[in-house]
């Protein structure tokens, strides 16, 4: 059987690489007693891909695993087991099994929502409210914004606004922008300290990656401000798969 | 939310992060306002490297038993954030609380080999430490040295408080209670450190005075106050079953160099090699409970979630119920998706069948020691390991498909010729050409053969301790001698020949029996950039030689010389049970070339047993 699992990754966890939250994983779900399926041969590993790799630095609410599983128990209980072995900055925010035949979370991945936040003690214009409307609008208003990507070999323009699907500077217009459902008092475990500026859905996946360091670079080249990577706090929202030209939550997508 | 000492700038622009937050799983979390006592353990490298270490997650595990002590841990911060930690004048932190390892009232340090003694400075230096002991103000922490290393802690004495010359397990308990006494008291530092003094195992340098002879040896080391014993004696923990053992081993986020469950099934070694300081200093043998080590193997698999587990020991093969162990080991946790690694192993048929179980044959390599070329030398170091031994045994190996050879070997070894060090290639060649009497139909592909030397370094409390090093050239020449021999032989082209750098060799020989003269040294070279002196990219052998130089010391005088048979050593204030008497003798017969039986087969009264346990004590 095949399970999902959604989890949120904050505070000191932003400093582990992809990799050792992949180790760190396969060591809880021992710890926690959970009968993982392996490979075979001399050095077996346990059957588990991320969705998409979290850069060194951001935060998220959610990250998913796809698990292969020999036997498991109702969702909550596993939830709730794998939580007691994890640390307080490392969360499972949901588990679900998905079918056996489901198309790995990694390959159906279209989309990511982010929040992007001023960090606690920095400060620039964007902390005010109708500057960052007015600027975000202006923004995508343009036909094309272009940025020089750098492969191995050679450099060139690409225009990544049909890859922002859409951009809001409060909680309320970016609960418009997406296909699920938030609470009233819906809040993310990003860290309390840091000032909210924007929320983004940006492209995703192997094809088409946008990362939200990039669209905040270029919105700071708009609006004539001065880009500091390290002034803001990236944090990833939800993953989604796309279905019928829309797009739908991962959390939900293939499930059983 | 953890509070982290370091700014998302510096962690967001230092190499692996992951080396600074702390928060590892099963990492003891405390609030230091409720203890008494805090105490931070220090491995004096990186990160990767300090957290792949057995005797510090002991202790860790010891101390964090107590409600009245946090343990926590700092390692040398790496060189790129080492840069930060000065430019912005960040004093160091530990781990755990993520606050500055000044406000401590300890910080232990694990000496497990020489070449970090500059990382000990820098680790002192960037928590705001006075460097020199007797300097230090109230206030303070108190720093202690253990480990193998404070066997000869006198080219290091002056950097700290105290040194534990034992086992972990049997004195700190009291040092911590002696000091909450001291505390209560209102007394100052001095006080301390007599009280501690007179603890059994604790060395305090600064209560002893070298006195040296016009040729640089020494002519007397004698206590200035009355809690000073004139003999400091090695403390031993007699029954291993019944002793600290961590049931909930740190794990760290990042890979480090031991990546895994490390069951210690036995302390010291009965071979007695020459060369050995480790089969010394930790004699007698005493080994552990098999329910013991069955019952801590299973707990700490489940704690940690680690995917391998490791025996370790100096020679596992003399654990008499090693075949029970491992097979208990396969049945119970080879299905769970865990490896079994088992080095230090005599080749044999049960090795191989244990190998075969665990490993992919046409992966693994087969590693043999035999630390020297001829049966002659072998017999001058006391190696017991004959060369029909090794053959039979490769031949065995590569009928079951195995066909990767490792083989160890020293240059320089006391007595050594040109013709020992043929034989290493020639023993090298033998293998391959046991190899090639398998019809070729039979054969798994070409056999490979690394063979690599490394440059013998006599030790303190070893025989050879009175014995002369090589010079750089020597090592080099010897090199480039072996080389050109394994060139010559028949299946040059199957073997691989690897050797060590002879610069760094050459401190560490100095360092290991060097006096306290060497401590301004050491300190010449801190001041001048010198750390990591372990890693090549970093070792820099000209401040070296200035410091030497502008000290008036001579490396030469502490390696090239063999010492007279009476010769006062900086170490022999240090009682490890065996004797000089003993070590000498042992010295004698290497000379002699007679071969000294293991302590099982027939004790040889080395002085061991006055501690009363292990061996010493089993029935025969």
């Amino acid at each position: 059987m095949k399970a999902r699992i959604k989890f949120s990754k904050t505070g000191s966890m932003r400093f582990i690489g992809h990799l050792d939250v992949m180790r760190y994983f396969q060591k809880a779900m021992r710890r926690a007693g959970v009968k993982a399926s392996y490979s075979q041969g001399f050095s077996p590993h346990q059957l588990m891909s991320f969705t998409s790799p979290l850069g060194i630095g951001l935060s998220s609410d959610a990250e998913y695993l796809d698990i292969t599983l020999e036997e498991g128990d109702a969702p909550q209980a596993m939830a709730d087991r794998i939580n007691a072995v994890l640390n307080d900055e490392i969360r499972v925010k949901g588990f679900t099994y998905i079918k056996d035949n489901a198309k790995p979370s990694m390959a159906a991945l279209a989309a990511c929502d982010y929040l992007i936040a001023l960090k606690s003690g920095k400060n620039n214009k964007f902390a005010d409210k109708e500057f960052t409307r007015k600027q975000i609008a202006g923004f995508l208003l343009q036909d094309k914004i272009e940025v020089l990507k750098k492969t191995k070999k050679l450099e060139k323009l690409i225009d990544i606004r049909p890859n922002i699907y859409y951009m809001a500077d409060s909680l309320n217009d970016y609960r418009k922008c997406i296909s699920k459902e938030l609470a009233e008092d819906e809040s993310f475990c990003i860290d309390k300290e840091c000032t909210g500026i924007l929320y983004c859905g940006l492209a995703a996946g192997s094809v088409l990656n946008i990362k939200p360091g990039l669209v905040m670079e270029e919105l700071c080249k708009y609006s004539g401000i001065e880009y500091n990577e390290f002034d803001y706090q990236m944090h990833r929202l939800e993953m989604y798969a796309e279905a019928d030209g829309k797009l739908i939550p991962m959390s939900v997508y293939d499930v059983v | 939310m953890r509070k982290l000492a370091l700014s998302d700038e510096i962690l967001l622009s230092v190499d692996k992060p992951a080396r600074y937050i702390g928060g590892e799983t099963n990492m003891a979390i405390k609030d230091p306002a409720d203890v008494d006592i805090r105490f931070c353990m220090c491995f004096p490298d990186v990160y990767e490297i300090g957290m792949s270490h057995l005797g510090i997650q002991i202790i860790y595990d010891m101390l964090n038993l107590r409600d009245d002590i946090y343990c926590e841990r700092v390692y040398s911060p790496w060189t790129d954030l080492d840069r930060i930690l000065r430019r912005e004048n960040i004093p160091l932190f530990a781990l755990e609380s993520q606050q500055p390892v000044k406000d401590f009232d300890f910080l232990g340090i694990t000496l497990q080999y020489e070449m970090c003694y500059t990382n000990i400075l820098q680790v002192l230096d960037l928590s705001g430490i006075t460097l020199i002991a007797a300097d230090r103000k109230e206030g303070e922490p108190f720093v202690i040295g253990g480990g193998p290393c404070a066997y000869n802690p006198e080219p290091i004495a002056d950097f700290f408080d105290m040194f534990y010359i034992g086992e972990g397990e049997t004195v700190y308990y009291e040092l911590m209670d002696k000091y909450k006494e001291w505390k209560a008291s209102g007394q100052d530092r001095a006080s301390f450190l007599k009280m501690a003094a007179k603890l059994p195992g604790i060395y305090v340098p600064q209560f002893y005075q070298p006195v040296y002879n016009n040729d640089g040896t020494l002519a007397d080391f004698k206590p200035l106050v009355p809690e000073a014993p004139a003999k400091v004696i090695k403390q031993v923990e007699c029954d291993l079953s019944e002793t600290y053992y961590p049931r909930k081993p740190l794990v760290p986020y990042i890979k480090v160099t031991q990546d895994r469950v490390v069951l210690e099934i036995q302390r010291g070694c009965i071979r007695g090699c020459r060369f050995c300081q480790a089969g010394m200093l930790y004699r007698p043998i005493r080994p552990r409970g098999l329910s013991f080590l069955k019952k801590r193997a299973k707990e700490m698999l489940e704690s940690t979630g680690h995917e391998e587990i490791t025996l370790s020991s100096l020679s596992s093969s003399d654990y008499k119920e090693l075949k029970e162990l491992v097979y208990w080991l396969i049945d119970e946790f080879k299905d769970k998706g865990i490896n079994i690694s088992l080095p230090s192993l005599r080749i044999d048929e049960f090795a191989l069948d244990v190998m075969s179980k665990v490993q992919d044959v046409r992966k693994s390599s087969l590693t043999f020691a035999p630390e020297a070329g001829t049966q002659r030398l072998r017999n001058v170091i006391n190696k017991g390991l004959t060369e029909d031994d090794i053959l039979n045994g490769a031949m065995e190996a590569f009928n079951g498909g195995w066909n990767r050879v490792k083989l160890y070997f020293m240059l320089g070894l006391p007595g050594e010729t040109y013709n020992d060090i043929e034989g290493i290639a020639i023993l090298s060649d033998k293998i391959a050409r046991q190899y090639y009497t398998i019809p070729k139909e039979e054969r798994n592909g070409r056999v490979n053969i690394v063979t690599s030397t490394s440059i013998f370094v006599p030790k303190p409390f070893t025989p050879f301790q009175w014995a002369a090093m090589d010079t750089k050239e020597q090592a080099r020449q010897k090199r480039d001698f072996l080389l050109s021999k394994v060139r010559e032989q028949l299946n040059a082209r199957s073997i691989k020949y690897n050797c060590h750098d002879a610069d760094v060799s050459e401190l560490e020989g100095v360092f290991a029996r060097g006096d306290r003269r060497l401590g301004n040294v050491i300190r010449q070279a801190y001041e001048n950039g010198c750390i990591y002196d372990a890693w090549t990219e970093y070792f820099r052998p000209d401040v070296w030689n200035m410091a030497f130089k502008d000290n008036n010391l001579d490396m030469e005088f502490y390696l090239r010389r063999e010492r007279a048979e009476d010769e006062l050593f900086p170490w022999d204030f240090i009682d490890i049970g065996v004797t000089k008497e003993f070590l000498l003798e042992e010295y004698h017969n290497s000379k002699a070339e007679i071969v000294t039986p293991n302590c099982r087969s027939q004790c040889q009264g080395c002085g061991a047993a006055k501690f009363q346990c292990g061996v010493c004590i089993e029935k025969r």
